[in-house]
């Protein structure tokens, strides 16, 4: 008997030590992900269908292309709080080029949607651009900079709409970028499987790519290397920007209207979806398809919620809980590094 | 077992251990730093740890300085065993510590750091006065030239060095552990240590000192112990232990002569320097040529401009006037990039602060500054697995230990991580590298290896400036030497004119004009 909760006691022991190991290893995301699904299959029928998982992999695309432009950011030591500003600003001003060359030439419907897009993406670009010189050029923290852009970007926003929605786009943008699928996948998804490749890409396997992690890694180190910090840092803001202006372009598709007040909660989606993925916020750390993942476990959260009829304002409070966990399970991590031998 | 205490105490008589460590062991993943280490210390004695890079002497002192806990084994402190969990503990006990990694907070004063932790106040409230003036005074009382009211990190490291030190030296002593602390300071600033660590033994203090420099061993300490792979090798008297035994010792081989013969063959000149000025006025008119084939030696006092200038040079640093000739095209005021495109290298003297990304790879490090050139890519795309193997090739040729190079170079010993700074110099072919303060932190038979490198660098044709507060490193490797004082070239030496005493005569005060 005693021998027999022995070997059990055992067991479990051992089962600790393996949890612990894939824990150090790995980081909190496979944890939180896997008691999510357990959770929320449990809770809901509805969600392990292969229609519903779908849905969630669709709704997931917008934070997922802005969080990857986040993790930039955050590689390289700062922030963009301005991402949510980029995603109204461009989608307003998208719209609003897109209306205007629709009706000026009905015809012309691919030119009105490309002119629009290209429009919309160039001004969130824009702040992408202020954002860079700012941090860059001048020094601004990034807290400061972006902060300031976020008010600045919001404010054109409105003062170009006033604060009402765009319409008179095209059909053929909403039925193609929005809704549309094809074989069976929504189009979205499309535009983010090659923007996560290109991306994979880029950072991994090019010397431009291992800037961004040097400049966070230690930027002094970077610049007596013969990178160019300054070129590295505005760069990095332009492509958080612009990642974030096409994710807002892909939504405004979605939403058939221009909108000034969307992308309100993205700065603290894209933040916690890299810092649940293990992206250091002092820098220099962060793996890509971690972020994937991350942003995907926040849009799994937001669905399972929905399915099992949480109230949205509780959904914040959840979300905000999920963050500081992830940061705390990431110092507990690192002192189990210590107490591990592997 | 009491009897056995018993035992060591009648043996130990009189000179009963102030501080002893007994069986000691640290584990860290994937390594043993400490295995079973006897070590004792005596009142009133300097007590050398010594050891090859990651032999574990900074582990060792961290687990007495209570900075981390032991595995293992058991501390004693005046005969009664000791659990040290924190710092602070370990202070009040009045073991204080200088680290080799320092732990100022650079965003505060000299004297908030000197008192970090022990602040005076009244009714709550910091007396920053009271603090201001017990900093200055032991920081006269160490008579180094510091004011307590300078932002740390607007300190050069020789300087946070001083700070680290005096850190020390703010509450009572009984036991103080210095890991490397000449590693960045000069001779003059070395001389006041010492005669700071003299009187501490009078008053009884015991002294752990850890150092890689033999004359250090000579001039200060009392007995030697030595540390192979976390494991005690032996405790010897410094007064007749010969330095070959030490190496020995410590390698387990017997390394032979460390510095090399370099043939000078001096080829074209390649770098020409006139009359530079920087813009912040930390050299003031300096001028010097560095040739191909030549080992070019800077000496001089902290803060003599000594960097300063070869920063300039690489573009790392404004300047005001001057101008910069490199392979006979002017490159003053030209990007950091270029000159590393056009074949020049700077490796700075703070490998923490200035050189590596710790929490990233040895191969990231390593690879650095040649990403754009082959092996490491075709200038687009990365070739990573030529990448690993040259990292792996250059932790051979260099012997990092462990051998491991995708670890994060926050977790290798200090002088391991000295090497991977190193590395870089040999990531592709350079023709001008400026080695500043190359051998802090490195062992004798690493160091060798280093000189060695460098000596075959500067035969192969490429031309080496080696910035050296070491002055044994000044003359037995350079050509040619130039000595530093206050922004200006005091002295141009060449071949049998570096000696010693030339050098030093240099250091201080103005040729008469
Ligand atoms: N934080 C850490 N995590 C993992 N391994 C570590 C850590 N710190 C030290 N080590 C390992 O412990 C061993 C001993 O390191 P330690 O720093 O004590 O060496 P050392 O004798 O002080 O060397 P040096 O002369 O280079 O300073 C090394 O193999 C090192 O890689
Ligand atoms: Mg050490």
């Amino acid at each position: 008997m005693a021998s027999q909760t022995d070997a059990a006691a055992k067991e479990t022991k051992g089962f600790v030590i393996v949890l612990k190991r894939l824990f150090v290893r790995l980081g909190i995301l496979p944890f939180l992900l896997a008691i999510a699904v357990i959770v929320f299959a449990l809770i809901s029928d509805n969600f392990l269908t292969g229609r519903n998982l779908m849905n969630v992999m669709r709704q997931s695309v917008y934070l997922t292309i802005v969080s990857l432009g986040q993790m930039f950011a955050l590689l390289t030591g700062g922030f963009d709080l301005s991402v949510g500003t980029v995603l109204a600003l461009t989608s307003v001003v998208g719209a609003l080029t897109m209306a205007s060359a629709y009706a000026a030439m009905p015809d012309a419907v691919w030119l009105a949607i490309l002119l629009g897009c290209l429009a919309g993406v160039a001004a969130g670009s824009l702040i992408g651009v202020c954002n860079g010189i700012g941090v860059a050029v001048f020094n601004v923290s990034p807290f400061m900079m972006s902060l300031g852009m976020a008010s600045i970007g919001f404010g054109v926003a409105l003062y170009l709409t006033g604060g009402v929605p765009v319409y008179g786009m095209p059909q053929e943008f909403g039925d193609s970028f929005g809704f549309g699928t094809l074989l069976g996948i929504p189009t979205p998804l499309y535009v983010a499987a090659v923007i996560l490749v290109a991306l994979y890409l880029f950072l991994n396997w090019t010397p431009f790519g291992r800037y961004f992690y040097a400049v966070g890694g230690n930027i002094k180190a970077a610049g007596l290397s013969g990178i160019n910090t300054r070129l590295t840092l505005f760069w990095t803001y332009v492509l958080c920007a612009m990642l974030a202006a096409i994710s807002g372009m892909l939504l405004t598709a979605r939403l058939d209207t221009g909108e000034a007040n969307i992308g309100a909660s993205m700065p603290l989606e894209s933040i916690a979806a890299c810092v649940i993925a293990g992206v250091s916020l002092r820098g220099g750390v962060g793996r890509l398809e971690n972020v994937v993942l991350g942003a995907l476990f926040i849009g799994i959260v937001q669905n399972g919620m929905n399915l099992a009829r949480i109230e949205s304002y509780l959904q914040t409070v959840v979300l905000g809980a999920l963050l500081i966990l992830a940061v705390i399970a990431d110092q507990i991590r690192l002192r189990f590094v210590a107490s591990l031998k592997d | 077992m009491p009897s056995l205490h018993l035992e060591e105490d009648a043996r130990n008589g009189d000179a009963r251990p102030l501080l002893e460590t007994l069986k000691i062991s640290k584990d860290y993943p994937g390594v043993k730093a400490l295995d079973d280490v006897d070590f004792e210390l005596r009142a009133g004695e300097v007590h050398v740890l010594f050891g090859e890079n990651g032999a574990g002497k900074s582990t060792l002192i961290s687990l007495i300085a209570g900075a981390n806990t032991p595995s293992g084994g058991e501390i004693r402190f005046n005969g009664n065993a000791v659990r040290l969990s924190s710092v602070h503990q370990a202070r009040s006990l009045g073991i204080s510590a200088v680290f080799q990694e320092f732990s100022l907070i650079p965003q505060m004063t000299v004297a908030e750091n000197l008192f970090l932790g022990a602040e005076q106040t009244r009714f709550g409230f910091l007396q920053k006065g009271v603090l201001r003036d017990r900093a200055q005074e032991v920081l006269n009382d160490l008579d180094f030239q510091l004011s307590p009211g300078r932002r740390v990190d607007h300190l050069t490291r020789a300087e946070q060095q001083m700070v680290e030190i005096a850190k020390a030296f703010r509450s009572d002593l009984s036991v103080l552990i210095l890991d490397e602390p000449t590693a960045s300071l000069t001779n003059h600033e070395t001389e006041q240590l010492f005669r700071l660590i003299g009187r501490l033994k009078e008053q009884g203090v015991g002294i752990i000192y850890i150092t890689h420099r033999m004359a250090e061993i000579r001039q200060i300490g009392d007995r030697i112990t030595v540390l192979r792979d976390g494991r005690f090798i032996d405790t010897v008297d410094a007064g007749t232990t010969s330095e070959d035994k030490l190496v020995r010792l410590m390698t387990g081989r017997v390394v032979g002569q460390i510095f090399p013969d370099v043939s000078y063959a001096p080829g074209e000149v390649i770098l020409q320097v006139e009359d530079l000025h920087t813009s912040e006025g930390s050299v003031r008119g300096a001028s010097a040529s560095v040739r191909r084939g030549e080992i070019v030696g800077f000496a001089g006092l902290v803060g003599s401009g000594k960097s300063k200038f070869a920063q300039a040079c690489f573009g790392a640093r404004r300047l005001s006037a001057g101008s910069v000739t490199f392979k006979g095209t002017d490159v003053t005021g030209a990007t950091t990039q270029s000159m590393l495109d056009s074949g020049f290298l700077y490796l700075p003297s703070d490998r923490r602060t200035d050189g590596l990304m710790m929490m990233r790879s040895a191969r990231e490090n390593m690879s650095l500054a040649s990403l754009t050139t082959r092996p490491f890519s075709n200038g687009w795309v990365l070739d990573k697995r030529a990448e690993t193997r040259t990292a792996g090739d250059l932790a051979d040729r260099l012997n990092l230990s462990p051998k491991r190079v995708e670890r994060a170079v926050e977790h290798f010993s200090g002088g391991n991580q000295q090497k991977v700074m190193l590395a870089r110099s040999l990531t592709r072919d350079f023709d001008l590298i400026v080695f500043d303060e190359p051998t802090v932190g490195v062992d004798v038979g690493t160091r060798a290896a280093i000189y060695a490198f460098i000596a075959e660098l500067c035969e192969g044709g490429a031309a080496v400036l080696l910035i050296s507060s070491d002055l044994p490193e000044i003359l037995h490797l350079s050509n040619r030497a130039y000595v530093f004082y206050r922004g200006r070239i005091q002295a141009e030496l060449a071949g049998n004119e570096i000696t010693e005493a030339n050098v030093l005569s240099h250091f201080f005060e103005r040729e008469a004009a």
